[in-house]
């Protein structure tokens, strides 16, 4: 009992990254109805430069603010220079360049940087605090619980209680009728990936330490796993993808608990059949216009 | 190819050019020292898996990275067999026939099961879908460890020259003529499905799925069929190159197998048979190219290292952004596109074949 408990406070702090990724692959879905594969490499690459300010300030947060920055920067970057040029009438040609992306930005750091692990190390204590008796979260997990929720709670107030975020959502649902109110909508698209860029970086930024360790490949599980959410939960629905975070953090971490690690992608996996099969869409997508 | 043989048409066209194409490859292993028959028959295994992709991307637009898994799938159903029929006594021709058999009856139910699944999902969700499976796979063989080897995969039998041809050949020429030879037969089938009916299918389902349907066309069967279709020529590709290297492992399917698949398949044009093997010759020889000259620079033993990793990977991915942004049509689309200007003033009408290879970008 003691166990499962543990588990499920660890599962809702893992959870909330998973939520936190996901949500930024929501919100490039939204603003440019594209998935970005890229989104994992290009959060690794803001969190390189967040190891290295770390190193050189000896300030984590520091080294989180700037990892957040360099991940609207990249997010800036990628969209104006590559993802702009993508082709809109083949919904493949965003997909297979974002793919190209990954395999640059991998193999960069992987020069630079080589293949070795780096230890990164959490700001506070990973010891889980004893509730009457009960292991439960560490500080660093409520740390990141805080943060987390702090950041969805933030997008949620910028989407529906700002003139910005009325704009960003106008030019994702309507391009045209917007551009004609006057809405710059290649401006929003730019905003919005960069946006999502920042919070992807920040969701790599949260996980590094505890689980991943810094590699050039140590976002590519955070990757899967955001976009196992995101689409259980339905790529359009932001509510979806922090619900859905929570779900499957909860059931990985119980999965990884009592059967192992090795087990935990089959256990996606599978749910991701399970509710593809049950609903093509998602869970919380809008139903969209029958075809035929 | 229409000039050479101006009196064939269709199918029996295809088959020709297949068959031609094939005895031509065989010749070719003559010419060949025993590692570039072995890079020769790495080429064949690896076309066959990139030409059923192409198939699916390019004229049914379902998108899938999970085509490495599919090919373990064959490679895993290729070693259990084979080393079964080993234990009751088969061998030699016989035994790399069946065995072969198995590798298709497994990655064509395994693409049957994820072709039913496809079929209801739009291009990002089947991209996802295959992705978590082809991440899967070490977990998989990990939990199966008992029969599938965890991470140290299956070893096959030794697959020796037949008598006939040991004074001939070397073992390195016997695998590429095999490799070659399944190549020839799987890729021809390919070719024939794309000119027919389940090709014009695949094109109508892809451009419009509603005015597809209201032809009467069956478009999630299509879609199924298309997958599994694909499936099949992957685990095909599997069963060669477990036959060649004598093992399948789950080290050798990353996902970034799955991405090179993608890349050849997309810089050889989308859609395009040729494309796909001139892709498959690039992604199997340029890593090895990188490697070697990364070997001969004068750096550090750990740069180089580093280098001839990386660096491979760097040109496939710029590659794929390139081609995708500035020339989607691939290498194939250069081709096809100079002689067709050229031959404008012959053909005032355009035949159906032409404008059929028009809609294929």
């Amino acid at each position: 009992m003691d166990r499962l408990a543990f588990l499920l406070a660890t599962g809702l702090a893992r959870g909330a990254i998973f939520a936190l990724f996901a949500l930024s692959l929501v919100l490039i879905w939204r603003a440019a109805r594209i998935i970005n594969f890229a989104q994992g490499a290009m959060a690794l690459v803001a969190t390189y430069i967040a190891f290295a300010v770390t190193g050189f300030t000896g300030s984590y947060a520091a080294g989180l603010a700037t990892g957040i920055v360099a991940g609207a920067v990249v997010g800036f970057a990628v969209e104006r220079g590559v993802m702009r040029f993508a082709r809109h009438e083949n919904p493949l040609a965003g997909v297979i360049v974002a793919i190209g992306l990954v395999m640059v930005l991998q193999s960069l750091l992987g020069i630079l940087f080589g293949q070795a692990y780096r230890p990164m190390r959490a700001p506070f204590d990973e010891s889980p605090l004893v509730v009457a008796g009960v292991p439960l979260l560490s500080p660093y997990d409520l740390f990141v619980l805080v943060v987390a929720l702090a950041v969805m709670a933030g997008l949620a107030v910028l989407f529906t209680r700002t003139s910005l975020g009325l704009q960003l959502r106008a030019s994702a649902f309507a391009p045209e009728v917007s551009r004609i109110l006057g809405v710059r909508v290649t401006r929003m698209v730019t905003i919005g990936w960069m946006l999502s860029a920042a919070v992807a970086a920040l969701a790599a930024l949260l996980l590094v330490p505890t689980e991943l360790g810094l590699n050039p490949h140590s976002t590519d599980v955070l990757f899967v796993y955001a976009f196992a959410v995101a689409v259980v939960g339905g790529l359009d629905s932001p509510v979806g993808a922090l619900l859905g975070g929570l779900v499957v953090g909860v059931v990985m971490t119980l999965v990884t608990g009592y059967l192992g690690a090795t087990v935990a992608p089959i256990g996606v996996l599978v749910l991701l059949v399970a509710v593809l099969l049950v609903r093509p869409t998602g869970i919380f997508a809008i139903r969209e216009a029958r075809s035929a | 190819m229409t000039r050479i043989l101006p009196s064939l048409t269709g199918a029996p066209r295809t088959v020709t050019f297949g068959a031609v194409l094939t005895v031509l490859a065989l010749g070719g292993t003559f010419l060949l020292d025993p590692y570039r028959n072995f890079q020769l028959a790495t080429i064949a295994a690896t076309f066959c898996a990139a030409a059923g992709l192409t198939l699916l991307i390019g004229l049914s637009g379902q998108l899938s990275l999970g085509h490495a898994a599919l090919m373990a799938a064959g490679g895993y159903g290729y070693a259990l067999a084979a080393n079964g029929l080993a234990g009751w006594g088969v061998d030699g021709v016989a035994r790399f026939a069946l065995a072969l058999l198995a590798a298709l009856l497994v990655s064509g139910l395994l693409g049957l099961l994820l072709g039913l699944a496809a079929a209801r999902l739009r291009g990002p969700y089947l991209a996802g879908l295959t992705l978590a499976l082809v991440v899967a796979l070490p977990a998989v063989t990990a939990a199966f460890a008992g029969v599938l080897g965890g991470d140290q995969g299956l070893q096959v039998a030794y697959e020796g020259v037949p008598e006939a041809l040991e004074l001939l050949i070397a073992i390195e020429q016997w695998q590429a003529w095999v490799a070659i030879l399944v190549a020839g037969v799987v890729v021809t089938t390919l070719a024939v499905l794309r000119r027919g009916r389940l090709g014009l299918r695949m094109r109508a389902v892809r451009d419009d799925d509603t005015a597809a349907r209201l032809n009467g066309v069956r478009a999630g069967r299509v879609k199924v069929t298309a997958f599994t279709v694909s499936a099949l020529s992957a685990g095909a590709g599997g069963a060669v190159l477990c036959a060649v290297t004598q093992s399948v492992s789950p080290g050798a399917y990353t996902l970034a197998f799955s991405l090179l698949l993608v890349v050849a398949v997309v810089i050889g044009g989308l859609g395009s048979i040729g494309g796909a093997a001139i892709g498959s010759a690039v992604i199997v020889l340029l890593p090895w190219l990188i490697g070697t000259l990364a070997a001969e620079l004068p750096v550090p033993a750990e740069v180089a290292q580093r280098l001839s990793g990386n660096l491979s990977v760097l040109v496939f991915g710029a590659l794929l952004i390139v081609v995708m942004l500035a020339w989607p049509s691939g290498l194939a689309g250069v081709r096809r596109r100079a002689p067709a200007v050229a031959a404008r003033p012959q053909h005032p009408i355009p035949s159906v074949q032409q404008s059929t290879t028009e809609t294929e970008r």
